[in-house]
């Protein structure tokens, strides 16, 4: 993380946010048009111009393909993706850890189960019906994992962390067991689902989770300055006016919001929120003013380039998009655990 | 700049403030897993004045540093920073009274020297910040290092560029967890002499010492404390002595008059006898 000079080797933000926001567009229009049915630039530029609603003498197939299932897509994939990755700095920020992740919580255990006791109890034909569990089992577990690590009225962090780590097993065995008793037809959902994926969206996904998440980003930028002051450690960090307790309850509750309401949606995908902040920090330093905004933006561009992969690679079948993270990321986090153990330890 | 003028109006203050309180403490008790760490002490200190805190490991200095700075609650007794109790004091209030400087802080993620200097401005950073961020810097020496992060740096570094945020708090009270303890001699005196420079200012420090020869040419009053329990306190001459230093470190330890113009020197005594 720190480079061995220990001499700053930051870029210019503003670079970053154009680099960003041009990476982003290029990346969106390529998996506007790429896909099973390909869409020409000129088309698409078109049928962007047509507005949703079909006026009968169009291309229909490129009209329907764009407005029904591309954009939706699309949109979702940039969505969860901020999500994770503002979730994934705000808890790192909080634990002053960079290997904590939505999961660490259990948010990512706490949805699944909510998700997977929605799928067994029939509740998937009833729209949003798994959303909806999914978010409520993803709240809860982060509340519990909070409440359980409370010791003398203080949260220590390994002791989060390892509550996080027990409540995940839980879910593990509580979703086996729901497994166990599903038929045929529920496990190939709850396998679906668990394992992530952008296949199944509707834009009534993209309604629910796009006002979650921008409530969740606003949100969390109020905090981007109590964050770099946490990073003093607890004492250090109330010692010049920080509220500790009160702030890590808040930024919990946050981060609840964003990872449970993004992994409702796709299912689990794991390890975008702690790959897209340690990349920023290294470009551009660990200021949270900074890092908030540009993982939203790297987070939805690597959400949206994992999507357009996975969708493509094995054309015409598709690869679940949590299996592909998961194949990336987890390599990644072995890889800055080891980084971390031999280099000055920051377990702190 | 900013300095001049702070001095300035301390210098203007000195008559009353010299007999304002800015901390007190009475009859604080603290008992941890059913073992008594502070047993009924009580102290107090004033608007330009260095108070030692000194006493053998497990004596109970730093839990009187932390019930002091507010972060340990005492099972009995009280804190008062000026007309009110500690625990009526809300975080942000808290902050620009004291500031606290613990014995090592790990920063995690690689923030800059500068930035874990603007760190002490606390959560609301406003244009006029910088001017303190500066002159903390300055005044300790780490200027130079500002593009540094402060992960890399030496610890004797690292304990400079805390001390500089602690400075940059810019409080009235200072605490300090052994502020020496990691400085070669003559940065320690250098930071001594700062000390000194802060509490001439009008400034009160309270620091914990494990060096019993800089309490005894630095500090106004010394507290003595053992087991918990406050044994002595006074002006440094008087209560480090070899008598008492002796019995409390249960080693025999003189106390030697070196020249006219400094103060005595502690010293221990060969083991032998």
């Amino acid at each position: 993380m720190s480079n061995t000079a220990g001499e700053l080797r930051r870029l210019n933000p503003k670079t970053v946010a154009v680099v960003l926001v041009i990476g982003l567009i290029v990346v969106m229009i390529n998996a506007l048009s790429t896909g099973a049915y390909t869409i020409q630039f000129s088309e698409l530029i078109k049928v962007i111009f047509e507005g949703p609603t079909n006026s009968g003498d169009t291309n229909s197939v490129s009209h329907a393909v764009f407005w029904n299932v591309r954009l939706p897509r699309v949109a979702l994939a940039m969505i969860v993706g901020a999500s994770l990755a503002v979730a994934g700095v705000v808890m790192q920020g909080v634990f002053r850890n960079p290997l904590a992740e939505p999961a660490t919580v259990g948010v990512s255990g706490g949805a699944a189960v909510g998700a997977v006791i929605a799928i067994t109890l029939g509740l998937s034909k009833i729209t949003l019906g798994v959303q909806v569990f999914a978010f409520i089992g993803g709240t809860l577990a982060t509340a519990v994992v909070y409440g359980l690590s409370r010791v003398d009225g203080k949260t220590d962090v390994v002791t989060l962390i390892l509550t996080g780590i027990a409540i995940n097993a839980l879910s593990g065995a509580l979703i086996g067991l729901a497994v166990f008793v599903a038929d045929d037809d529920q496990i190939r959902t709850v396998t679906f689902w668990s394992l992530g994926s952008l296949g199944l969206v509707t834009w009534r996904t993209v309604a629910v989770v796009l006002p979650l998440a921008i409530v969740g980003i606003a949100l969390s930028t109020r905090y981007s300055r109590t964050l770099d002051l946490m990073a003093l450690g607890d004492r250090s960090a109330a010692h010049v006016g920080v509220p500790v307790e009160r702030v890590r309850l808040q930024t919990i509750a946050v981060v609840g919001l964003l990872a449970s309401s993004a992994v409702a949606a796709t299912g689990i995908i794991a390890f975008v929120g702690l790959i897209v902040p340690h990349i920023l920090r290294l470009v551009l330093g660990p200021k949270h003013r900074d890092l908030l905004w540009s993982s939203a933006l790297l987070g939805a561009i690597v959400t949206l380039l994992a999507d357009l992969a996975a969708r493509t690679i094995l054309s015409p079948a598709e690869l679940p998009l949590g299996v592909l993270t998961a194949l990336i990321g987890a390599p990644f986090f072995l890889w800055l655990l080891r980084k971390m153990r031999t280099s000055e330890s920051t377990w702190t | 700049m900013v300095v001049a003028q702070d001095a300035h109006k301390r210098k203007y203050l000195d008559v009353n403030i010299n007999l304002n309180t800015v901390i007190k403490c009475a009859n604080v008790s603290v008992i941890r897993s059913g073992k008594q760490i502070l047993c009924d002490v009580s102290m107090h200190a004033n608007a330009g004045e260095l108070v030692a805190i000194l006493g053998p490991n497990g004596a109970g200095k730093s839990t009187l540093l932390g019930v002091l700075a507010g972060d340990l609650k005492p099972e009995s007794g009280s804190v008062h920073f000026g007309e009110r109790t500690v625990a009526e004091i809300s975080h942000r209030d808290l902050a620009k009274l004291r500031a606290v400087l613990p014995q090592r802080v790990t920063v995690s993620f690689p923030y800059s020297v500068e930035e874990v200097v603007e760190m002490g401005r606390g959560p609301n950073l406003g244009n006029g910040d910088q001017e303190f961020i500066e002159t903390a810097m300055k005044r300790l020496d780490v200027a130079e290092m500002r593009q540094r992060l402060y992960r890399s740096l030496s610890v004797g570094e690292q304990a400079r560029v805390s001390m500089a945020r602690i400075l940059a708090q810019d409080t009235q009270l200072l605490l300090l967890d052994e502020p020496t303890a990691v400085l070669d001699i003559g940065q320690q005196e250098k930071l001594m002499g700062l000390v000194r420079t802060l509490v001439d200012e009008g400034r009160t420090v309270i620091a914990v010492f494990h060096d019993l020869n800089v309490a005894m040419s630095f500090a106004d009053r010394v507290i003595l404390l053992q087991d918990g329990k406050q044994v002595a306190s006074g002006a440094p001459r008087e209560i480090l002595t070899a008598e008492t230093l002796s019995k409390i470190y249960e080693h025999k330890i003189d106390v030697i008059k070196v020249s006219d113009d400094t103060g005595p020197v502690v010293m221990p005594s060969p083991r032998n006898r």
